[in-house]
């Protein structure tokens, strides 16, 4: 996902998740990113940064990576997801939809694209803290 | 444990006038040469239009415009490019026209990213080339995009319209509204898909008849535009407000 598009996101649901709970202040959010998403950790935080809000003035964003895991549906196999196998242009097209994986990458065991990725996809918002 | 992706698509919609769900219970009647047709004329009218390809595992409407070699831009999320007029976006940008084998869950993910980071500008309608049946695509449109409406595409043969009934059941089941119904593909002057949609209480908006030449249209669209099925496009148009 794009970083920017992402820290809107988060900002909103933040918000959103602030306003039911009637929280003034957002204090801390806790964000872990699959690592599949190969999202740059410091533009996230310099747009997290350009589009906070007075409520999170005093807010800090902790930012955990997740490793990114497989498992071939078809032989089982497990293997974790090495960004230097990929070219500039596939490693892109995974960042901005993680699902073509299933377009590039093949089961190392069996060549099969049937794999789940069990581990290290997506975006999660894990814990709001903030003051009522 | 939240995903914060789902938050913005309100915001990312929020331009947009209308979406339009061109969607069937089967595949093969011919949804992404109306969708795509429709979308061209809507254009040519003078309408600002996206297209979305959400047919994820076999988008075709890229071979139908004749995209060419496009790409998106990016400026804090993904602005898709303008082909023909009109701003239209696909996961071929992504898979680069390979094949993309994916489950439900899947499409799911990659409808809700689309969705997520897609920039489209001020638009009066935005076309979704649906994937056939009612799947996932179809159950997280209806529950992330709360402006949706659906146009429900069948062809005589009582198999296809079978499962857009059940389609527009479900539809209406959920409170969306649904325009109307399209039978393309017309063999004969039958009215009968007529009358089964008058029986329904759905409207019958436009019956195109079957044109062995129209694959000489694929990647031509101002050809397209001059078909039997570009003609009912244009009589489509006062039904979508």
């Amino acid at each position: 996902m794009h970083e920017w598009a992402l820290a809107e996101a988060v900002i909103a649901t933040v918000a959103e998740a602030a306003e039911k709970e009637r929280l003034k202040e957002i204090t801390e959010v806790q964000i872990k990113v699959g690592e599949l998403q190969q999202v740059e950790l410091d533009i996230l935080e310099f747009a997290l940064s350009q589009l906070k809000t007075s409520k999170f003035k005093r807010a800090k964003f902790k930012i955990e990576t997740a490793k990114a895991e497989f498992q071939c549906r078809v032989c089982g196999h497990k293997w974790v997801f090495n960004k230097e196998t990929l070219d500039k242009d596939t490693a892109e097209a995974i960042h901005f939809v993680p699902e073509v994986a299933h377009t590039y990458i093949k089961c190392p065991k069996c060549g099969s694209p049937d794999f789940e990725i069990i581990e290290g996809r997506g975006v999660w918002l894990e814990s709001i803290k903030g003051a009522k | 444990m939240v995903d914060p992706r789902g938050s913005i698509i309100d915001e990312r919609m929020r331009g947009i006038r209308k979406v339009i769900a061109v969607s069937s219970g089967k595949g093969g009647v011919g949804k992404s040469l109306i969708a795509s047709t429709l979308a061209l004329t809507l254009t040519k009218k003078g309408y600002r239009v996206g297209l979305f390809d959400l047919d994820f595992t076999s988008p075709s409407t890229h071979i139908i415009l004749g995209i060419g070699d496009v790409q998106p831009k990016e400026d804090k999320g993904i602005v898709p490019p303008k082909i023909h007029g009109l701003e239209y976006m696909s996961i071929v940008y992504y898979s680069r026209d390979q094949v993309t084998p994916l489950r439900g869950a899947d499409v799911s993910n990659a409808l809700i990213e689309l969705l997520s980071i897609t920039k489209w500008g001020k638009l009066d309608f935005l076309v979704l080339d649906m994937p056939p049946g009612i799947g996932d695509a179809t159950l997280d449109l209806i529950r992330l995009i709360k402006k949706i409406e659906f146009l429900i595409v069948t062809t005589p043969s009582q198999l296809a319209f079978e499962t857009a009934k059940k389609l527009a059941s479900m539809l209406e089941e959920l409170k969306i509204p649904i325009i109307g119904i399209v039978e393309n593909m017309k063999m004969n002057q039958s009215e009968a898909i007529r009358e089964q949609t008058r029986k329904l209480g759905l409207t019958y908006l436009i019956g195109i008849p079957y044109d062995s030449q129209i694959e000489e249209t694929i990647g031509k669209t101002k050809k397209l535009l001059d078909t039997r099925m570009g003609k009912e496009a244009e009589r489509l148009v006062p039904h979508l407000g």
